[in-house]
């Protein structure tokens, strides 16, 4: 007689895959200059729109981004959301804010974290400015701001979200 | 069935390392240039696009997004994927013409496998319970394959070094060629094996690249009037997953593909068949009949250089280019995917 | 040239539910599958060729998961393709399957779509960590909550929209036996309290992790005629695609979205959707995304769809004009890959008559609807009683 055994439910079969990961020509680029503690963007040469982080094109076009253009390191809040959950293998405690952001100069946002700012009073068309990390842990990477914090300027229209010069905003 | 025409095809050269290019850097002049052959300025210009990519090459999910930031779909564009090699996104949109919704297609692929170990990453493709947790690489199975076919004596090592020898031969002949020599099968023989019986030259190397392919109704290739050949048949089949229940000695799936795409009905002058090991060319060329008439891999084929997701597309390129050239008249290409020779795909393509 | 006419013939679902521990993902594919050929009163020899979708291999770490799924499917000497367009493939993939038949090529195929959650980590697999990037990526929630509030602002819908919709999908999905979460007793208060996950998404806003498969016979006309069920008629398939992020692009109210839903209406004749279709089953996994949706499929005018949901409009219990999601939808169940296919399915239930207890009453006419990425990828279809 056969005895009785609980049926095998799963198994255990972990995958450890090792990959070189190269960013991309362009993302290159901006990377040696995000090193260096500047911003930058990338125009394209058909429409002319400034993408930061530049991943290799225009994505409208499909057409190369070869034009490199610096940017400030003043931004306005295009929408954030504020997050009351741990983000896998980041240390940040919640709750904390990742915003969408429009860098003065670029016509396209890219995520970043919010600090030094009540959670509350955080709204969409507030200005905001990079906060870096020492010069001597500059790194090529995004994480070389720690964050950004809201500045003294009047709020940007939504509509004019987007399209600021690298000169800034006057309010 | 309404025959399609292909009217444009481009591929990348195949490179061991594409270096630092990503997705879409690797895409965007594939696509340049079909799009020049026929005098088109982006995926806007035609009706439907769909592209094979596997994740697992490059290690990140979604890699054939950022493929869409090469296309222009601004406005957005009627676009597919599959996680195929992209034979099988022709196969897509070929239905996709058939059915009426499109008079012209796109259709690209692109692998990035320098990142990665390929062989291991392609373990993972096996039975989840049973064979991955094993870490069974593509190369071993292949070899064992090789093994039963070696010991019932349907080929021998010299055989398969001939293989080896033709494709570096004609590889001289083909700029996009990663592998290419003046090698005779003496020369192969001489170097040692890697996983027996294989020899690394019965492998097909890891490479980086992409292809891209325009293919249409005949009307619309009339109206861009540039030279076109016609897909008239096409047909893929799978096999079971479990080998021990497989003749590994033959491709059944192949020659249901043959007799289901018409390989049959007409005298084939070329063939360009996806064989990322010398002895499965052998298997390939026995399951779909061919003899003495048929050029085998006038390209090299894949031992000279193996894009994957888009060598499968590649081979029937490299069938279109010789009709083109008045080379051919008629020819056959063939796509696989998984361990030994699973799943293939056969195409006719003949003169216009 | 038009295309050859297809219907729906078969369905079959598993229940849904955080982890089939019971199944292998062989099993759950195979169990959809068969639940669909015995709808169907069909055998494994009927069937001409199998195309199976499912969201990024990572999900599972399988990768290419067709070659390992040959055997459970049936697929020995057939022909079986692979779908992968991101959130919406379930959607896409019942078109992949349908465009077999409506080319001429097939007269009955086999679709699948699923999703094994339980046997790895969607989460990982959405913010795998890449070198140089910064890591921020905290799941599909962290993405959607910066569009959802951007709705918000410019629509200046109450602040209860989403809640409302987290409650009626909710008791939809008391009504259907396979729908994951079972929440008879909900209430606004309930969902209101609930933990706030990425601001304004709430825990009770937000789909579940699901293990599930759904699959479909489809059928060419003259098989249709003699299927043993009342057919869903396909009148109508769409996709779309557009780029994840450009200058000016609309993530709120996606060009994409309304192009797609706009060329499956003109191929289903309809010109006015409220109007037209009886019910729609469209992927809304977190709840703000039913007015935005309402907006970009064209229900109500851009800035009004939360009117809709408020008013009672798209819910079953309130008798409704145009019901949304009887099924429970995206927010009681989520096998991710498979998502896309139940709308297709849900729909083709409606119209065919055989939704049980989440019928709507008379449905002759009805949309199914997917999407994906960052709500960039979609692929629609009309299906109904009457071949149009």
């Amino acid at each position: 007689m056969s005895e009785r055994q609980d049926p095998v439910t799963g198994i255990e079969a972990p995958i450890y895959l090792k990959y070189n990961f190269t960013a991309g020509a362009a993302p290159a680029r901006f990377l040696s200059q995000i090193r260096k503690g500047v911003l930058t963007g990338q125009r394209c040469p058909r429409c002319e729109q400034v993408y930061i982080p530049p991943r290799g094109s225009c994505a409208a076009c499909g057409v190369a981004t070869e034009e490199e253009v610096v940017l400030s390191d003043k931004a306005t809040v295009e929408s954030f959301t504020i997050v009351s959950i741990p983000i896998p293998g980041n240390p940040i405690q919640p709750p904390y804010i990742v915003a969408n952001l429009v860098a003065d100069g670029a016509n396209i946002s890219f995520i970043h974290l919010m600090s030094e700012c009540v959670n509350e009073e955080v709204h969409i068309g507030q200005r905001v400015q990079a906060v870096w990390k020492p010069e001597e842990e500059w790194d090529y990477a995004m994480d070389n701001i720690r964050y950004f914090k809201p500045i003294d300027e009047p709020d940007v229209p939504v509509e004019s979200i987007g399209t600021l010069p690298v000169s800034g905003w006057e309010g | 069935m309404t025959d399609i025409a292909i009217v444009a095809y481009h591929q990348s050269k195949a490179v061991s390392d594409v270096g630092a290019c990503n997705e879409v850097e690797l895409i965007m002049p594939v696509l340049t240039e079909v799009y020049r052959q026929l005098g088109i300025a982006n995926a806007q210009d035609v009706d439907f696009v769909c592209s094979g990519s596997c994740d697992y090459l490059q290690g990140a999910a979604f890699a054939f997004v950022a493929g869409v930031d090469a296309l222009g779909a601004v406005p957005p564009i009627r676009e597919s994927h599959v996680e195929m090699d992209a034979a099988w996104a022709l196969y897509e949109s070929m239905l996709k013409i058939r059915m009426g919704h499109a008079e012209s297609a796109l259709i690209y692929g692109f692998g990035k496998s320098s990142p990665g170990e390929l062989p291991i990453v392609l373990s993972q493709q096996l039975d989840p319970y049973y064979l991955a947790p094993l870490w069974l690489d593509s190369i071993s199975l292949a070899a064992m394959q090789a093994r039963i076919l070696l010991d019932a004596g349907r080929i021998s090592e010299r055989d398969m070094a001939e293989v080896v020898s033709r494709s570096r031969r004609n590889a001289l002949a083909n700029p996009n060629a990663q592998l290419a020599g003046d090698i005779s099968a003496d020369d192969v023989l001489a170097e040692e094996t890697y996983v027996s019986p294989l020899r690394r030259a019965d492998c097909a190397p890891v490479s980086d690249g992409a292809s891209a392919m325009i293919i249409c109704t005949v009307e619309k290739a009339r109206e861009w009037g540039v030279p076109y050949a016609l897909i008239t048949g096409i047909d893929h089949r799978m096999e079971t997953h479990n080998l021990g229940m497989r003749d590994l000695t033959d491709s059944r799936s192949t020659r249901l593909a043959a007799e289901g795409a018409g390989v049959g009905a007409g005298k084939v002058d070329v063939a360009e068949l996806y064989a990322p090991f010398s002895h499965q060319e052998l298997i390939l060329i026995r399951a779909l009949g061919l003899g003495d008439e048929t050029s085998v891999n006038p390209s090299g084929g894949v031992l000279a250089g193996n894009l994957m997701m888009a060598s499968g597309l590649s081979r029937i390129g490299e069938v279109f280019n010789r009709i083109i050239a008045g080379e051919a008249e008629r020819g056959i290409a063939h796509a696989t995917s998984g361990p030994c020779l699973q799943h293939n795909l056969v195409t006719v393509v003949e003169k216009a | 040239m038009m295309a050859n006419l297809a219907a729906v013939v078969g369905i079959g679902q598993t229940k849904y539910t955080t982890k089939r521990h019971d199944v292998s993902i062989a099993g759950l594919v195979r169990e959809a599958a068969v639940n669909a050929l015995e709808d169907a009163q069909l055998s494994w020899d009927d069937i001409d060729a199998v195309i199976i979708g499912k969201a990024p291999d990572m999900f599972e770490g399988v990768v290419m998961p067709e070659i390992y799924l040959a055997d459970a499917l049936g697929c020995n000497g057939k022909p079986m393709l692979r779908v992968h367009t991101a959130g919406s493939v379930g959607g896409s993939t019942a078109l992949v399957a349908a465009s077999h038949v409506q080319s001429g090529s097939f007269r009955r195929v086999l679709t699948v779509a699923y999703e094994k959650q339980s046997e790895s980590n969607a989460m990982w697999a959405l913010s795998t960590p890449q070198p140089f990037s910064t890591h921020l990526n905290a799941g599909a929630g962290g993405y959607f909550a910066p569009i959802i509030r951007e709705y918000m602002r410019r629509s200046g819908a109450p602040y209860d929209a989403g809640i409302k919709v987290a409650v009626k999908d909710r008791l939809h999905g008391a009504r259907n036996p396979l729908a994951h979460l079972q929440k008879p007793d909900i209430t606004m208060k309930e969902v209101e309290e609930s933990f706030m996950l990425w601001d304004p998404i709430r825990f009770l806003e937000a789909c579940p992790s699901s293990d599930g498969a759904c699959a479909m016979v489809i059928a060419d006309e003259g098989l249709a005629e003699q299927a043993p069920r009342p057919p869903a008629w396909i009148r109508g398939v769409a996709m779309r695609s557009e780029p994840t992020m450009y200058a000016g692009r609309d993530e709120v109210n996606p060009q994409a979205g309304r192009d797609c839903a706009g060329d499956v209406y003109r191929q289903a004749g309809i010109s006015d959707p409220r109007r037209d279709l009886d019910c729609a089953e469209v992927y809304v996994p977190f709840s703000w995304y039913e007015p935005m949706w309402l907006e970009n499929l064209g229900f109500a005018p851009e800035g009004e769809g939360w009117k809709l949901t408020m008013d009672g409009a798209t819910s079953l219990d309130e008798g409704g004009d145009i019901p949304w999601n009887p099924s429970g939808g995206v927010l009681c169940s989520n096998p991710i890959g498979a998502s896309g296919m139940i709308r297709f399915a849900e729909a083709a239930r409606q119209v065919r008559g055989d939704a049980g207890d989440h019928q709507v009453e008379g449905a002759r006419l009805a949309l199914g609807h997917a999407y994906g990425g960052g709500a960039q990828f979609f692929a629609m279809w009309v299906v109904g009683a009457d071949k149009g």
